[in-house]
């Protein structure tokens, strides 16, 4: 984590947002990160991300459901303390399936939703830099890594020649950290005009 | 790109109106930030104080136990497993809208599943309030757990279906309320980032967890929402499946029959679709989102109450016939004598069922009708009237004459303290249901504007010269576009 300088732009519209993407690219330079209101479909192939695997980590954890419910019942049934139940067997793996089933499901979604928050570094009172408000409303804002390398007037200029509604240099936080969202803003009374 | 976003003219548009992504954003999130109104208010202390007449009933119960109720030695199931089975069944139809329509790509999912899913939260957490009241010495109510003990360890009996409820109830809960809550992140960050309140960012910077919009972030919740949607599908599924199994594996007449699982599931979505419709009627007028709640939805969800409501007819046909095809004069006399027949004391309750959930369903046959929502909200509740007659049907009508003439219970009425828990359970339902869409995006602002410009109506009429265009040509512009 560190503080680091990038160039803004904001688009709105998706087409123009995937033409930029490709054309930054080609120039070289390096997109730290798009943020959008909703998902975009093919976007995240268009900045070269490579395909999640949190759901082969979904798998494991339901195996491990699936296995400690097998492993434990049968333990409880047929080693810790065998109950004479009508005569039936110890084992009666049939009468198991639905328990086994819903700890099955109960591991993949409580371990696949912690992952999720684990790599998106999401938790309450987690704050990150918001490149622009509108990013969850309306804007596609794209945020260029402006290293030492890169002249950030340069990048700009570029970025509103690839048809970027909004512009700027900002120096942010590129990590999270403790906080809170209504501290250091500038917040207004409710109705006056933004 | 034009053609990829492409959605046939047949389909009616999914967002009215000439909408961009602020003004979904405006729309949605309008009524958390104004004040709420009066009627909110009426609604929200009548609620609160049925919940309040409800906590009374329980602490009226837990001091003197279960004989504040009029259960006895031969139904030992009267109302309170009612309620519990019908709260059951509301609480699918959220899962089922957010998750099985998810799998099947029905695009008029967006527009109802968030405030489904907040229902069957709500529905799930009333249901499970009866039977642990009815353990009457609550406060021993973790002994459903296999923990290790010092009676042994004596262990729950996995085999019980019991047993497989506390663990399906509780399992569908967890992953109901994942599913809902990661969900709701992304519109959460959206109410964050518009709020011009220092409570309202404080809240909903806590609430949103952070959460930026990033480009991985979005295709890791894609992939999330989708695996979350597979396992909940049969997780639905089993969850009425495991509530019917507490009769269908009991040797009860009545309740010993192997068609329970799957007409259990089709009346739960029956009534869960009906609750939908009760609330939803209700929550698009008084919020002013008819525009995303269309009548296309509402019409949609009658079709699927037609069609559940028939298929529960076909269940309560399927019983009769093979109670009289299996000439078990147990089974037969339970059907046809303490059920089927008008004159015996619960017939009423079987001809009410019969009226509410198969016949005034029919109606929805007739477009006209499943357009109109005077008749959509009238039908609503008598689905869900019907719904508790069912489970009263089955629960009191096969226990209430044993096999012993000698014990046959007088005729079973509950007491005020039973009927004051069942309200209680509607006022804490309400309670929810109204600080949610006061305080929650009803309705999912990003799955919205991720549908907009495929089924937007403004932007489906711009589509007309798609619709003339030839396939080849339709396909040439899809490759020679940007992807």
């Amino acid at each position: 984590m560190a503080i680091k300088k990038f160039v803004v732009g904001c688009f709105d519209e998706e087409g123009a947002l995937f033409d930029a993407v490709k054309s930054v690219r080609r120039s070289g330079y390096k997109i730290h990160d798009v943020y959008t209101p909703f998902p975009i479909h093919g976007l995240d192939k268009a900045l070269g991300l490579r395909d999640t695997s949190i759901h082969t980590a979904g798998f494991i954890y339901g195996a491990t459901g699936t296995t400690v419910a097998l492993g434990f019942i049968s333990w409880i049934f047929t080693a810790d303390w065998p109950l004479n139940l009508g005569g039936k067997p110890h084992f009666a793996l049939p009468a198991w399936i639905p328990i086994m089933f819903e700890l099955t499901v109960l591991f993949a979604a409580v371990g696949m939703v912690l992952t999720f928050c684990y790599l998106c570094q999401l938790a309450p009172f987690v704050k990150k830099h918001h490149f622009h408000p509108r990013s969850t409303d309306d804007l596609f804002a794209m945020v260029i890594d402006c290293s030492a390398k890169n002249n950030d007037s340069e990048v700009s200029g570029f970025l509103e020649s690839l048809g970027a509604k909004e512009v700027n240099v900002q120096e942010a936080e590129d990590g999270w950290w403790l906080g809170r969202y209504d501290k250091e803003q500038t917040l207004l009374a409710e109705g006056n005009p933004v | 790109m034009a053609s990829l976003k492409y959605e046939s003219q047949v389909r009616p548009p999914l967002v009215d109106g000439d909408k961009n992504y602020h003004q979904i954003t405006e729309d949605i999130v309008r009524p958390i930030e104004a004040n709420p109104s009066r009627l909110w208010w009426i609604g929200f202390l009548i609620s609160v104080a049925l919940l309040m007449f409800g906590v009374y009933s329980i602490y009226r119960e837990l001091v003197y136990g279960t004989g504040q109720w009029n259960l006895n030695k031969t139904i030992g199931w009267g109302w309170d497993i009612t309620n519990f089975v019908w709260w059951v069944g509301i609480g699918h139809a959220g899962t089922l809208i957010s998750a099985i329509l998810l799998l099947f790509r029905q695009g008029w999912r967006t527009g109802v599943n968030r405030a489904a899913e907040a229902m069957t939260i709500f529905a799930v957490i009333c249901a499970g309030q009866f039977p642990i009241w009815h353990m009457g010495r609550v406060w021993m109510a973790f002994f459903v757990f296999p923990y290790p003990n010092t009676r042994g360890p004596l262990w729950v009996n996995f085999n019980s279906p019991l047993l497989w409820d506390v663990f399906a109830i509780s399992t569908y809960f967890t992953v109901s309320l994942l599913f809902w809550y990661s969900g709701l992140l992304p519109d959460l960050a959206t109410v964050r980032d518009r709020a011009k309140l220092k409570w309202r960012k404080f809240m909903y910077g806590l609430l949103s967890f952070g959460w930026t919009g990033s480009t991985k972030h979005w295709q890791r919740h894609e992939s999330l929402s989708l695996v979350l949607a597979g396992l909940s599908t049969p997780l639905v599924l089993s969850v009425h499946t495991v509530v019917s199994f507490d009769f269908a594996t009991s040797v009860i007449p009545g309740w010993h029959t192997t068609i329970f699982p799957p007409y259990f599931v089709a009346g739960a979505i029956f009534s869960g679709f009906a609750m939908v419709q009760t609330l939803l009627v209700v929550t698009r007028k008084v919020l002013n989102l008819q525009e995303y709640i269309t009548l296309e939805h509402i019409e949609v969800m009658n079709k699927v109450i037609v069609l559940t409501g028939s298929i529960v007819g076909i269940a309560y046909l399927t019983e009769l016939f093979v109670a009289w095809y299996g000439q078990n004069p147990y089974e037969m006399w339970a059907f046809m004598e303490n059920r089927a027949n008008p004159f015996s004391p619960y017939g009423w309750s079987y001809f009410l069922m019969m009226s509410c959930n198969v016949l005034s369903p029919q109606i929805f046959w007739f477009r006209k009708m499943r357009r109109n929502l005077t008749v959509t909200f009238f039908m609503s509740v008598i689905v869900n009237i019907g719904m508790w007659f069912e489970r009263f049907v089955i629960i009191v009508t096969s226990i209430y004459r044993d096999y012993l003439p000698s014990s046959w219970s007088t005729y079973y009425t509950p007491t005020i303290w039973e009927i004051g828990f069942y309200l209680g359970t509607f006022g804490l339902f309400f309670t929810c249901y109204f600080l949610f869409s006061k305080f929650f995006p009803v309705i999912a602002i990003a799955e919205i504007k991720h549908i907009l410009k495929k089924s937007g109506d403004s932007y489906k009429r711009n589509m007309d010269p798609i619709e003339r265009q030839g396939t080849d040509e339709m396909y040439h512009e899809a490759h020679a576009g940007h992807h």
